[in-house]
């Protein structure tokens, strides 16, 4: 059930819907902003963490004793020394039985790097000597190498006592089988996708200090102030002593909502009684901490002649590492959407994760959803070359509609623009470029995705926000947003400052602090917009309503007919008549009447889904897009390039459409490193890019202008009916770009990313006169 | 393991500066640790990323790859170098008026090599930018905004005024 509300009652907008400058880019250009790494305090300790140089091994002995005698060595804790150490999750949310999950490994490690212990000195230098005077035995174990082989009976176990299967989800809708008996055409794939850094540009970092009352402070950059919670869990603390800030960061796609140095920073900070600072390199972050999970996706697709999709059925397996962390959930999304933005009457979804000893997978931009378009595109591609239709005219024939059924029975309630946006962002391609040499081939191609935005309904999300008025009318916005730089806290003080008729300059944000700010909920799942701008639309609204007959009194006018604009209240119709808020914050004083409030928003909610069929509801509501792309393909070298790109989402209505368009530039390039070459290499459990110069990710050099097309269908479940755009625009690229390199060279790729290596294999393939398929 | 720090003089941002620094430690250090300088950002410390980028002399140069000792003497610009007394510098200004930083982390060095770049090259193609920009990752923009910046900053694009 969602609170209603209705975005008509402002009629004319002034601020929504401006491309305005960020309050927090000005800072950011002038190099003011203090991030996570930026912070000191008096007599700081430096943090450190060992970490394992095994994938699995059992640890025969740990000794710390010639570490601790180090000079400036404060403290080196292990295992033992913690008070809890586990943290117990429920992967599915589900209420099954919770897995524990140690902050420092005990006597047996699963994944190269996992953390063993930690230290803090008076200097880095000397931290570092102390890692290295720490002594460890391993005996290693056998390890879980690949998915694949972690599901046979003979495999290895990861935990002892646990199957390596971490969760299988299943989905149930019409009848496949029969449906396939009387498909015209079936096309039969497996796609795979491969482990993914977020590389963010700030890599993890935190400052913690107790403080007088007792409080165990942590100032880190983190996507998830209620960590604070598991922090206060593992140092055996009631959770009204754990205090977490999120300053802005540099960056977290997904890669920060997990914790990252919060415990270990805790730990050090409360053993030790000193602040200490911890600050993870750019080998530590891209050697051990999760990824994009790989995927391997068996699609099997029936269509009838006509183009219409009567039936799939989709094999999911995904690496998930040796913990759980969030991978149940992003397996369950690709579950949901893993039929793509189609109407299917008969789909069969597998969907399963995985325990291995690999580098741990858990949530990143896109979260399941962005694996599985490469997959139902690519078989849409196939389907319209076998039938002889289209590629966009096959599509259109199976677009979903507003009304229409999920999968998962769950009903479409809002506009589904994909004509509009597909039809948008092909024709923003134009013309065909023309080879740039004799062995160059230009091919284009596009796709189009679902992505869902807000948490799974059955988790019953909750955001909150304060707005006050001051005393001279300028506005205060409290709400426990972490502000990733995607516009955050900015879009908030515009959704105040439009409802409120307070000049944006004169609203400050107050966000990221578990102590101070009121609950929002973390900024993931493109959530931030629907929950937090709905709570502070809410709060907003309802301020206004407490207002506004106390203004109509001295403007001597009927409530209904005064508005909030440019720092004052008016009489419709009447402009002269109006009066300063600052005037109507100080007469609301003399009557009693609140100038500030706190209110909550409550995200949809409905029981789970039924765990054998996946039957129910699953996301608030989806947003819907097409990216069309042109490449040139180098026949003698395989080497793709990207001549253009264009990217169309339908957002709802844009808050800040120069924001939007940043979204979903920056998601594009996202996926387009993802499609031609990024990838984590993982060789017998060993991680083997842990450098940026073995991680490529794009550079400006890689790509060109992405041309960003912003659809406004007037209807999402956001603040003024917005969709939220923070993951979307990760998805289609590696579908567009297979497309694109199959219409210049006439092979179909299937495994990510296409190097050139893969694209010349696929050539030569074709031209020993193998099918054009790889 | 005791190490000896010795004396470095040199001008920060226009004025003096004095620190102690190890024979080892890299101007990135000196920068963050001793002087508070925590506009510039470690983003990889093996010079692929770009985020520390100060000027050395004028010179866009990695600041985790050379060392805080080999300032001595010399003039190091960090973003915080760019804006004046008459208040940000036009890149600064494009930069917000485009939205070409979202997280910002990358903002400072970019910013800095497109000072550099502009000022050799007055007038370059956006391919040219493109080029000038490729040792400098951003994660978040996908770089068109920012090319849009750095474009409008150029002699004769008038926008916003220098």
């Amino acid at each position: 059930m969602t609170e209603a509300h209705d975005a008509g009652s402002t009629p004319s907008l002034r601020i929504i819907g401006q491309a305005l400058p960020r309050f927090d880019v000005a800072e950011k250009v002038a190099g003011s902003t203090l991030y996570a790494a930026d912070w000191q305090l008096p007599g700081m300790l430096a943090g450190r963490i060992l970490r394992s140089i095994y994938a699995s091994a059992r640890i025969r002995r740990l000794d710390v004793s010639r570490a601790r005698g180090l000079p400036g060595v404060s403290a080196v804790l292990t295992a033992r020394d913690i008070p809890c150490n586990a943290i117990r999750v429920d992967p599915t949310g589900l209420g099954g039985t919770p897995f524990e999950t140690p902050i420092l490994a005990a006597e047996r490690v699963r994944y190269q790097g996992e953390p063993i212990a930690l230290v803090a000195a008076e200097s880095d230098p000397q931290a570092r000597a102390a890692l290295e005077a720490i002594e460890v035995d391993y005996e290693p174990v056998p390890a879980v190498l690949d998915a694949e082989t972690a599901l046979r009976e003979d495999a290895p176990r990861v935990h002892e006592g646990h199957d390596n299967l971490l969760v299988h989800w299943k989905l149930r809708h019409g009848r496949v089988e029969e449906a396939f008996r009387t498909a015209d055409v079936i096309v039969e794939r497996t796609y795979r996708t491969q482990w993914a850094d977020h590389a963010y540009l700030e890599p993890e970092a935190g400052v913690a200090w107790t403080d007088a009352h007792g409080v165990v402070n942590i100032r880190s950059a983190t996507q998830v102030l209620e960590h604070f919670r598991e922090v206060a869990e593992v140092l055996g603390l009631p959770q009204n002593r754990v205090r977490i800030i999120a300053p802005f960061l540099g960056g977290g796609f997904g890669g920060k909502e997990d914790m990252t140095v919060e415990p270990h920073v805790a730990l050090l900070a409360w053993k030790t009684g000193r602040p200490v600072r911890m600050l993870w390199s750019r080998y530590e972050s891209l050697l051990a901490r999760p990824k994009r999970h790989p995927f391997t996706m068996r699609y099997k697709t029936g269509a009838a002649r006509d183009g219409r999709l009567v039936a799939q059925e989709i094999t999911l397996l995904a690496d998930a590492g040796p913990y759980p962390l969030l991978s149940p959930r992003v397996v369950f999304a690709a579950l949901v959407v893993g039929a793509g933005p189609y109407r299917v009457p008969n789909v069969k979804v597998d969907a399963k994760a995985v325990f291995t000893n690999n580098v741990p997978t858990s949530a990143m931009r896109g979260f399941g959803a962005m694996q599985v378009t490469f997959a139902y595109e690519s078989q849409m591609e196939l389907l319209a070359e076998r039938l002889g239709v289209p590629p966009l005219e096959l599509r259109a024939r199976n677009f979903l509609r507003k009304g229409d059924r999920l999968p998962t029975g769950e009903e479409i309630g809002t506009a589904v623009a994909l004509p509009t946006v597909s039809q948008r962002a092909i024709s923003a391609l134009g013309a065909r470029t023309a080879p740039s040499s004799r062995s160059a081939r230009v091919g284009q191609g596009f796709a189009c995705n679902i992505q869902p935005y807000g948490r799974t309904v059955w988790f019953r999300d909750r955001a909150s926000a304060w707005i006050g008025f001051e005393a001279d009318g300028s506005l205060v916005v409290r709400t426990g947003v972490p502000d990733l730089g995607g516009g955050q806290a900015a879009s908030l003080a515009q959704i105040a400052a439009e409802i409120l008729g307070v000049g944006l300059d004169r609203v400050a944000v107050h966000f990221g602090d578990s102590a101070l700010t009121p609950p929002a909920g973390g900024t993931f799942a493109t959530r931030q917009l629907y929950m937090s701008g709905n709570a502070v639309w809410k709060a907003a609204t309802e301020l206004r309503a407490l207002m506004a007959p106390v203004a109509a009194s001295v403007l001597e006018a009927a409530a209904a007919d005064v508005q909030f604009a440019d720092d004052h209240v008016s009489v419709v119709g009447t402009p002269d008549r109006r009066i300063p808020l600052a005037r109507v914050v100080a007469e609301c004083g003399r009557r009693d009447v609140p100038t500030a409030l706190l209110s909550a928003f409550r995200g949809e909610e409905a029981a789970p889904v039924d765990l054998e069929t996946g039957q129910g509801r699953t996301f608030p509501d989806y947003t819907f897009g097409c990216h069309a792309a042109e490449v040139e393909v180098d026949t003698e070298t395989g080497v793709t390039k990207l001549l253009k790109h264009a990217a169309c989402h339908d957002v709802g209505r844009a808050i800040n459409p120069q924001s939007v368009e940043g979204q979903i530039q920056g998601g594009a390039v996202m996926g387009i490193g993802q499609a031609l070459m990024e990838e984590i290499v993982v060789e017998g459990g060993n991680n083997l890019t842990t450098l940026f110069a073995s991680y490529l990710i794009p550079t400006a050099l890689d790509v060109p202008d992405i041309r960003p097309i912003v659809v406004e269908s007037g209807e999402g479940k956001g603040p003024f009916k917005a969709r939220g755009i923070g993951e979307p625009p990760t998805g289609p690229p590696p579908a567009a770009i297979a497309a694109a390199i199959f219409d210049a060279v006439g092979v179909r790729l299937q495994e990510l990313p296409m190097t050139p290596e893969r694209v010349f294999k696929a050539m030569e393939a074709l031209r020993r006169g193998a099918a054009g398929d790889t | 393991m005791v190490i000896e720090r010795r004396p470095l003089r040199f001008s920060l941002n226009g004025r003096p500066v004095d620190a102690l620094a190890a024979p080892h430690e890299t101007l990135l250090a000196t920068l963050r640790d001793s002087l508070g300088a925590t506009e510039v950002k470690y983003g990889c410390g093996e010079g692929v990323c770009g985020t520390c980028t100060v000027l050395l002399d004028g010179a866009p140069v990695n600041a985790c790859l050379i060392l805080g000792l080999q300032a001595q003497g010399r003039a190091v610009t960090t973003v915080k170098g760019l804006s004046g007394e008459a208040g940000p510098h036009p890149l600064q200004r494009a930069f917000v008026a485009r939205e070409a930083a979202q997280c910002g982390f990358c903002t400072p060095g970019m910013l800095l090599v497109a000072y550099a770049f502009l000022r050799e090259h007055p007038n370059p193609t956006r391919e040219e930018i493109r080029a000038a920009l490729a040792g400098n990752l951003c994660r978040c923009t996908g770089y068109t905004r920012i090319v849009d910046a750095v474009e409008a900053c150029a002699a004769g694009g008038g926008d916003p005024p220098v």
